[in-house]
C-alpha cells in the first residue's frame, strides 16, 4: 500500500503508545476549554486580538529588535545574533569557552532542540543536562520530545519507571511522586555543580527588554540561582510590543497549554545581576536565533511565527492523536509543526513536503490557537508549495483527469454515465491506488450519475398539496435496518 | 472561514449548485434539497453546465487543477442571484478556499464575486431567509454530525436551529461532537490508516448514543461514516439534512405532488 510516511508510522504505532497520545492529548484539550471559557466567556475575540499583537510584532520586528538590543544592553545584558543553528551552537559555546566552563543546566526550551544544541555540545565536552521532568526523561532514554509542552505524552509511567531503574535512579517503581522526588533528588545537586544556566524565553518585551520565562517546575528559576552565566537562547520571533501584552499572552498561554490559569512560575528577566536586583546570574547572554524565520517572514506563511508554542493545536488534532508526535519527524510536531518544520527545513523542504498534507483539514487547530494562526490555510499553501515543486505524493491520486472531466461539462456528464459501470467491477479489482485505499475499510455508495439531472428534466410541475408518502419516510417505531432498507428502495 | 460577504444575497431567485457527489451518488440528496428550497418559495436555476466546485484538487494541491475546475464554475454561474449548495465544505471552497488559491490571479474578483453569493443550505434558509421553526414532523432519533467546514461559519448553528424546531425529531448527544469524522478528501486515501482510525472513533461514539440514522450538512462525511460501518459490520443510515426537512414536510402532507410529465 502506497500511502504517505505519516500514515505508515501511524499504522505501526503500538497500541499502547496511541492511548498513552490520545487520552493525553484529549486532557490537555478539554482542560483547556474548561478554564478558558470559564474565565473568558469571550475567549475567541481575546485569540483574535492576541493573533493581531503577534501579528504586529513579527512584522515590525526590524522595529522592534534593535529596541530590544538597545534595552538589553543597557541593563547590562550581552545580545547576540546567529543567523544559522550553527552559529547559535558556536555562540553558546564560545560563552563557556570563556568562562571554561564544562557543566550546563538547561531549562526546557524549545529552540536548542531545534538548533540540535545537545549534540553540539557533547563532542565539545560539555554536559547539557535538562532540568524539566519531562525533558529529563527523554534525555535519558535518548529519545525526542514528541510534545511540545508535554514531551512525554507518548509515554507511561511503567516506561519511565523502568528508565529510571536501568539508569540508577532507584528501584523500580511507578508512583508518579517517587518518580519526581528522584528526578529532583538527582538535579539538586547537578544545579549547585553547574556553571551555566541555560533557558529559553516564552516572550521579550521591546518596550522594557524584559525576557518573560514560565514554568510549572520552578527549573529555570533553579538552573539561573547557583549559576554564574545565564544564555538565553531566543527565536526571533518571540517579540512582544509593549509590557501590558503579556497581561493578554500569559493568561492565554497557560490556559491553552496546560489548562491553567497561570503558570506555577512566571519570571521577568531584564538582566544580569546588578545593584538593584542583587540575585541572579552575574553575566547574562542573549542570543536571537533567525535559523530561517527570516525566510518564514518573507514567504506566504508568515502567521506561522505568532506561534506561542502552547501546544493546543496538537491536543485537539485527530491526526496527532491517532500518529503521535514523533510521526512528523521534527522537533515540531502536530498541526504546527506541519507547517513550521517544511520552512524552517529551508533547502529540504521536499522532504518535509508531506507534512502539510497529514491533515483532514478540520480546522480545530485554528479554533484552539490563542494568537488565532490560520493553520489550515497554511498547510494548503504548502500542498500547492511542494506540487509546484514537483514533489511526489504517494497515494493520493493525480488531480489532472478529474480537472479536465470538471471543466468540460459535456464530457463530465458522459462520464456521470459511464460511471454506473463501477457497480459492476468488484472494487477489489480495480488498480488504482486511491480505490484500494478507499475500499479497504469502507464501501462506496451505489452509482446515481445522472438520476438527479433526470428527475429535474422529467418532473412533472407542482399541483395542489395532498397526501404524500415520503420516499425515505422515518415510522415513528422505525429500527436502523427498517430506514437501511427504505433508503436501499429509493 | 466566515463566509467573505456579509451582505450575501438572499432572495428567492436561486441558482442550485448540486455538488459533483450529489451528481455521481446522492440524486436523492439534491431532490430533497430542491423540493425544500420550494417548499419556502424558491424559484431555482440549474446551470446545466455545472461539475464540480474545485474542491478536491485545492485540497489535493493541485491548485493549478482546481483553478481550472473553478473557472469553469464561475463561467457556469453568471449573474447576481444567491447560489444555494447542499454542502458546507463546497461552500466554504467557494467563499474561502477559492479566494486563497485566486490570490495573484487576474480574475481573482469574478472568484470571490461567486463567492460573495455562495450559502450552504442550511445557513441560507435560517440566516438568508430566516426560517427559524421547519414545519412538520419527523419522528426519529438522530445524531447530528456537525462537520469541519461548518467551523467559523453559521451553517452548523443553522442546521441545529432547524433540526431542533422540528416537531419529534430528537438529536443524540454523543462524546466528541467538534472532532472530525477523518475524511478529509484526499487525505482518506493517502492516509488511510488515519483516517479509518478517526471515523472508527467517530463511529464508536455516535453508535454508543444509539441514533437511528446520522444526519449531516456535508454528504462527504456522511459517504465515510455510512461507509465505514457498512464494511465493519454495524451499517447506519446516513441522511444529508436536506433529506430530514423533505420528510418533515412530506410526513405532514405538506409537500406538493408532483405530476410525471
Amino acid at each position: 500500500m502506497s500511502a504517505q510516511p505519516i500514515d505508515q508510522f501511524a499504522a505501526k504505532l503500538s497500541r499502547e503508545r496511541q492511548n498513552s497520545v490520545y487520552l493525553g492529548s484529549k486532557a490537555g484539550h478539554e482542560k483547556r476549554t474548561q478554564v478558558l471559557f470559564d474565565a473568558f466567556p469571550l475567549a475567541n475575540d481575546l485569540r483574535v486580538l492576541a493573533g493581531e499583537i503577534k501579528q504586529h510584532a513579527i512584522e515590525n520586528l526590524d522595529t522592534y529588535l534593535p529596541q530590544v538590543e538597545e534595552r538589553l544592553t543597557a541593563h547590562g545584558a550581552k545580545v547576540h545574533w546567529a543567523f544559522t543553528a550553527e552559529d547559535a551552537c558556536e555562540a553558546v559555546h564560545q560563552i563557556m569557552q570563556s568562562h571554561g566552563a564544562i557543566r550546563m543546566v538547561k531549562a526546557k526550551t524549545m529552540v536548542s532542540e531545534e538548533i540540535e544544541l545537545e549534540a553540539y555540545l557533547k563532542v565539545r565536552g560539555i554536559e547539557a543536562l535538562e532540568t524539566d521532568l519531562g525533558e529529563f526523561i527523554v534525555q535519558l532514554d535518548h529519545d525526542h520530545p514528541s510534545h511540545v509542552v508535554k514531551p512525554i505524552i507518548h509515554k507511561n509511567r511503567r516506561e519511565i519507571a523502568e528508565s529510571f531503574e536501568k539508569h540508577g535512579l532507584g528501584a523500580y517503581d511507578d508512583e508518579p511522586e517517587v518518580i519526581t522526588r528522584r528526578a529532583r533528588n538527582f538535579l539538586r545537586h547537578k544545579y549547585l555543580q553547574a556553571d551555566v544556566g541555560l533557558t529559553g524565553a516564552n516572550f521579550v518585551v521591546a518596550e522594557s527588554g524584559r525576557l518573560v520565562i514560565v514554568t510549572n517546575e520552578g527549573n529555570s528559576r533553579f538552573s539561573l540561582a547557583a549559576t554564574k552565566v545565564h544564555i538565553a537562547l531566543v527565536g526571533i520571533e518571540k517579540i512582544l510590543p509593549r509590557d501590558r501584552d503579556l497581561a493578554l499572552l500569559l493568561n492565554l498561554l497557560a490556559r491553552s497549554g496546560t489548562g491553567q490559569q497561570l503558570t506555577v512560575y512566571t519570571e521577568f528577566i531584564s538582566g544580569p545581576k546588578s545593584p538593584t536586583q542583587p540575585d541572579g546570574p552575574e553575566e547574562m547572554h542573549v542570543i536571537f536565533v533567525d535559523n530561517g524565520r527570516t525566510d518564514v517572514l518573507a514567504s506566504e506563511c508568515r502567521e506561522i511565527l505568532r506561534c506561542i508554542r502552547c501546544g493546543a493545536c496538537m491536543n485537539v488534532c485527530p491526526v496527532y492523536r491517532q500518529a503521535s508526535g514523533h510521526a512528523y519527524r521534527s522537533v515540531y510536531p502536530g498541526p504546527v509543526g506541519a507547517v513550521l518544520s517544511p520552512l524552517l527545513a529551508g533547502d529540504r523542504f521536499p522532504e518535509m513536503a508531506d507534512l502539510p498534507k497529514a491533515s483532514s483539514l478540520c480546522g480545530a487547530c485554528q479554533e484552539v490557537c490563542p494568537v488565532n494562526i490560520p493553520i489550515p490555510d497554511l498547510l494548503l499553501r504548502l500542498r500547492d508549495k511542494g506540487k509546484r515543486a514537483g514533489v511526489p505524493s504517494p497515494g493520493v491520486p493525480p488531480m489532472w483527469p478529474w480537472a479536465l472531466l470538471a471543466s468540460q461539462p459535456a464530457a463530465w456528464r458522459t462520464a456521470l454515465i459511464a460511471g454506473k459501470a463501477m457497480d459492476y467491477v468488484p472494487m477489489r479489482l480495480v488498480p488504482v491506488p486511491a480505490v484500494q485505499a478507499w475500499v479497504g475499510k469502507r464501501t462506496l455508495p451505489k452509482w446515481r450519475g445522472g438520476a438527479f439531472r433526470k428527475w429535474l428534466k422529467n418532473r412533472g410541475q407542482p399541483v395542489e398539496p395532498r397526501r404524500q408518502t415520503s420516499r425515505i419516510q422515518i415510522l415513528p417505531d422505525a429500527k436502523p435496518a427498517t430506514i437501511a432498507g427504505a433508503i436501499a428502495k429509493t | 472561514m466566515t463566509p467573505s460577504n456579509p451582505s450575501r444575497p438572499s432572495g428567492k431567485r436561486i441558482q442550485f449548485m448540486a455538488t459533483c457527489l450529489c451528481d455521481a451518488f446522492y440524486d436523492q440528496a439534491a431532490i430533497a434539497t430542491v423540493q425544500v428550497l420550494e417548499h419556502v418559495g424558491c424559484s431555482i436555476e440549474f446551470p446545466e453546465a455545472q461539475t464540480c466546485c474545485g474542491q478536491p484538487a485545492f485540497n489535493g494541491g493541485d491548485w493549478n487543477a482546481s483553478r481550472k475546475v473553478v473557472r469553469h464554475t464561475v463561467a457556469t454561474f453568471t449573474g447576481d442571484h444567491p447560489v444555494v449548495v447542499p454542502s458546507g465544505s463546497c461552500a466554504a471552497m467557494l467563499f474561502h478556499g477559492a479566494a486563497l488559491a485566486f490570490e495573484h490571479e487576474p480574475d481573482r474578483a469574478e472568484v470571490e464575486s461567486l463567492g460573495g453569493r455562495t450559502w450552504e443550505l442550511a445557513d441560507y434558509l435560517v440566516n438568508g431567509l430566516g426560517v427559524t421553526v421547519w414545519p412538520g414532523h419527523y419522528r426519529s432519533t438522530l445524531a447530528f454530525h456537525r462537520s469541519c467546514h461548518s467551523r467559523g461559519t453559521p451553517s452548523g448553528d443553522a442546521a441545529l436551529t432547524l433540526l431542533r424546531s422540528i416537531e419529534g425529531l430528537q438529536l443524540v448527544e454523543f462524546g466528541e461532537a467538534e472532532q472530525c469524522c477523518g475524511f478529509g478528501g484526499t487525505f482518506s486515501v493517502g492516509f488511510p490508516n488515519i483516517s479509518t482510525a478517526m471515523g472508527e472513533l467517530k463511529l464508536d461514539h455516535i453508535l454508543e448514543a444509539k441514533p437511528e440514522a446520522i444526519v449531516s450538512a456535508d454528504l462527504s462525511c456522511l459517504m465515510h461514516l455510512g461507509g465505514l460501518a457498512e464494511k465493519a459490520g454495524r451499517a447506519i443510515p446516513t441522511l444529508h439534512i436536506a433529506q430530514v426537512l423533505r420528510d418533515a414536510l412530506a410526513n405532514a402532507s405538506l409537500l406538493p405532488v408532483l405530476v410525471e410529465s
